[in-house]
């Protein structure tokens, strides 16, 4: 057995990656994960992925920021220390909407966001865990898991015949830590 | 397919000849990746001896008070207020440009919206700034939080739009900020898939680990789209409550419900005349003629045609309305604005806002590069004075004649607005320096459907009819960046 951890498809293109990836998947080669230095539309239904959620994240958060918003604002204005202006109600909502407006905004934003980063594992100082440098430069690299895969010889051929610029084969499968 | 064809009848976003993805993260690093060259030395120099100005101008303003400034007592708001309507306002085209332009899948927002971010995020540093030195004691600014009864008074009043404003600005500056930054993960990844040694560790940290897969994408796509839905009633709310300081007053000339979309308006108009100032020079001094193209330029004073046409309509509604209220006072507050001692503040805001922006609707005039930039500063100094002429003429003369006073601005009023210019333009070179100002990620999703070069290719291939390549090419023709010898042969 080989020590080769991963296999990189290098290409130029989105177009010929796109290409690539179908002609991996006829071959029944199962593939690892897809850097790309833009995002490629359409590549998450050929590769399976299911649709983010991140939307009800977003949608809870900023609910939590508008219930926030009401009940610190009735607290502190109509339960712990109602003032007496002009005889007007205590609860003057409408006075209340642009705050929780406000908040709404800001606890929906940051949570949604703090969710991604967490979810993706992206943290300030943590190690990029990148295979290919250039990735997030002008290549379109399809990564397969050697082991997972057999006949190498195979996906080399069929990476090449869909246009791949290079193929790599990598013993390491972060580049970045060196 | 990642690439769907666009229509030839549309003007390409990209332009010049054999661009390539790599070439696009040339073009775009070369002033991150090098030495700054003299021009942006120049530039720093002057600004940094403004800012300068800036901490010596509001240090003293911090340890005499704000009785260094022109106040009086009549005068209350002058200066300091103007300042901070007018950044504010400018920010608003930043977040116009991310946000409303990516709802509405505007493609051309895509080389502007990194430096039109920053260019939010300092302004509003600046417009900050004012609002914590007119304070008088700044170090007490945490009073206008809710805090508990125990820090020596009632819980804030948040019937009061100043309460709101506090909530609006720092929720918009802290939200604008998240949303640049994560817009700006892959480009910083790019940068340090490129750096060795110190730099690649500097933009490691900052890349937050970055790396481009599939699923890093996809979230970030959608997370760019709701952040981009949820800030685009952020955008309007802020300028709203800006106005509803003025505008649940009961001082003439302020207590009028045109308020709101006037200062939007007003807010977007001069945020993309400073968008114009700082990309006309930025595109020039960093060669980003191919990426920020007439078409970006055209686009922009075309909004600065619609939004000062807006705001011109704004202000003869209000003397429309002064007049039909029959309320003396309002009358006499606008009478005194157009005829009075302050007649010339008056009259230069009509002049920059309403009467010179007009005269782009002349092709010729706003497809030239100095024409826009002199209509951009134009058009800035037009919204100062709209902002002084509101504050300053409705709080000189009011109800009571005895106390009717002139402004006139201290050395330090003036010292503390020349500064926060140098300090705005300090942040925004740094910015030019440290990051890239075009979001590389998202012109390089415009090359294979947007470029010229994908155009011209189409064309030479004959997949496009005659006639509409003709117009196609016939439209390149205002562009600064394609040699018109060029199109002539592609038409033969």
């Amino acid at each position: 057995m080989s020590n080769i951890k991963y296999i990189l498809g290098h290409f130029e293109d989105p177009d010929d990656l796109m290409h690539g990836i179908d002609k991996l998947q006829e071959g029944n080669v199962s593939i690892y994960d897809v850097y790309t230095p833009m995002p490629i539309h359409g590549i998450e239904d050929k590769l399976g992925i299911r649709r983010s959620r991140l939307g009800r994240v977003a949608f809870c958060f900023g609910i939590t920021g508008t219930v926030t918003a009401i009940s610190m604002i009735w607290y502190m204005l109509v339960y712990d220390w109602p003032m007496n202006i002009g005889g007007k109600p205590h609860f003057a909502f409408p006075d209340f909407v642009p705050i929780m407006f406000e908040l709404t905004v800001l606890f929906c934003a940051f949570g949604m966001v703090g969710t991604y980063f967490f979810v993706n594992h992206l943290a300030p100082g943590r190690a990029p865990r990148v295979m290919d440098l250039r990735a997030t430069n002008d290549r379109f690299v399809v990564a397969i898991d050697a082991k997972e895969n057999p006949y190498h010889d195979k996906i080399d051929n069929i990476l090449k015949e869909a246009g791949a610029v290079e193929v790599k084969h990598n013993e390491r499968k972060y580049v970045s830590y060196e | 397919m990642s690439s769907h064809h666009e229509s030839i009848l549309r003007e390409p976003l990209v332009t010049g000849e054999n661009i390539t993805y790599s070439k696009v993260t040339e073009d775009i690093l070369v002033p991150v990746e090098n030495k700054p060259n003299k021009a942006w030395w120049i530039g720093f120099i002057v600004s940094a001896i403004g800012a300068g100005l800036w901490v010596f101008a509001v240090s003293w303003t911090f340890w005499f008070g704000v009785g260094e400034w022109g106040l009086n007592k009549t005068v209350g708001w002058a200066w300091d207020i103007t300042g901070f309507v007018w950044w504010v306002g400018i920010g608003h085209a930043g977040t116009l440009i991310s946000a409303v332009l990516l709802l509405f899948r505007q493609n051309w927002r895509n080389s502007i919206n990194r430096s039109a971010e920053a260019m939010t995020i300092f302004a509003v540093i600046c417009a900050a700034t004012y609002i914590i030195s007119h304070m008088g004691r700044p170090w007490m600014f945490y009073w206008a939080l809710p805090l508990p009864n125990q820090f020596g008074s009632l819980w804030v009043n948040f019937n009061s739009p100043l309460v709101w404003d506090v909530f609006a600005i720092s929720t918009y500056f802290s939200v604008s900020l998240v949303f640049w930054y994560t817009g700006l993960l892959p480009d910083i990844a790019t940068i340090r898939d490129r750096a060795t040694g110190l730099r690649r560790r500097i933009y490691s940290i900052l890349s937050f680990g970055w790396n481009g897969s599939v699923k890093t994408w996809q979230r970030f796509e959608l997370v760019s789209l709701i952040l981009a839905g949820v800030s685009t009633p952020l955008v309007l709310s802020v300028h709203t409550i800006v106005s509803m300081d003025f505008a649940t007053s009961l001082v003439p000339g302020w207590h009028t419900t045109i308020f709101p979309p006037y200062f939007v308006a007003g807010a977007i108009f001069s945020g993309f005349a400073m968008v114009q100032t700082l990309l006309l020079v930025t595109r020039k001094v960093m060669n980003f003629e191919n990426y920020i193209t007439m078409f970006h330029i055209e686009s922009m004073n075309k909004i600065i045609i619609l939004t000062g046409s807006i705001v011109g309509v704004a202000y003869l509604t209000e003397l429309f309305i002064a007049w039909y209220s029959g309320a003396e006072y309002e009358q006499y507050a606008f009478l005194n604005r157009v005829s009075g001692p302050y007649w010339w503040a008056y009259w230069t805001m009509m002049t920059c806002n309403v009467f010179t922006p007009q005269i782009f609707w002349i092709k010729k005039i706003r497809t030239s590069v100095a024409w826009s930039w002199i209509l951009s500063i134009v058009v800035n100094i037009g919204m100062w004075f709209e902002r002084f002429v509101i504050i300053v003429t409705s709080l000189h003369r009011d109800y009571l004649p005895s106390s009717w006073v002139m402004f006139y601005p201290s050395w330090v009023d003036v010292c503390v607005f020349i500064g926060s210019i140098g300090l705005f333009f300090t942040l925004f070179l740094l910015f030019l320096r440290v990051l890239p100002a075009i979001a590389m990620a998202e012109v390089k999703l415009l090359l294979k459907s947007s470029s010229d070069q994908a155009k011209r290719k189409l064309i030479r291939e004959g997949s496009v009819d005659k006639g509409e390549a003709d117009y196609y090419l016939g439209s390149l023709e205002k562009y600064d960046s394609i040699s018109p010898r060029k199109v002539e042969y592609e038409k033969v």
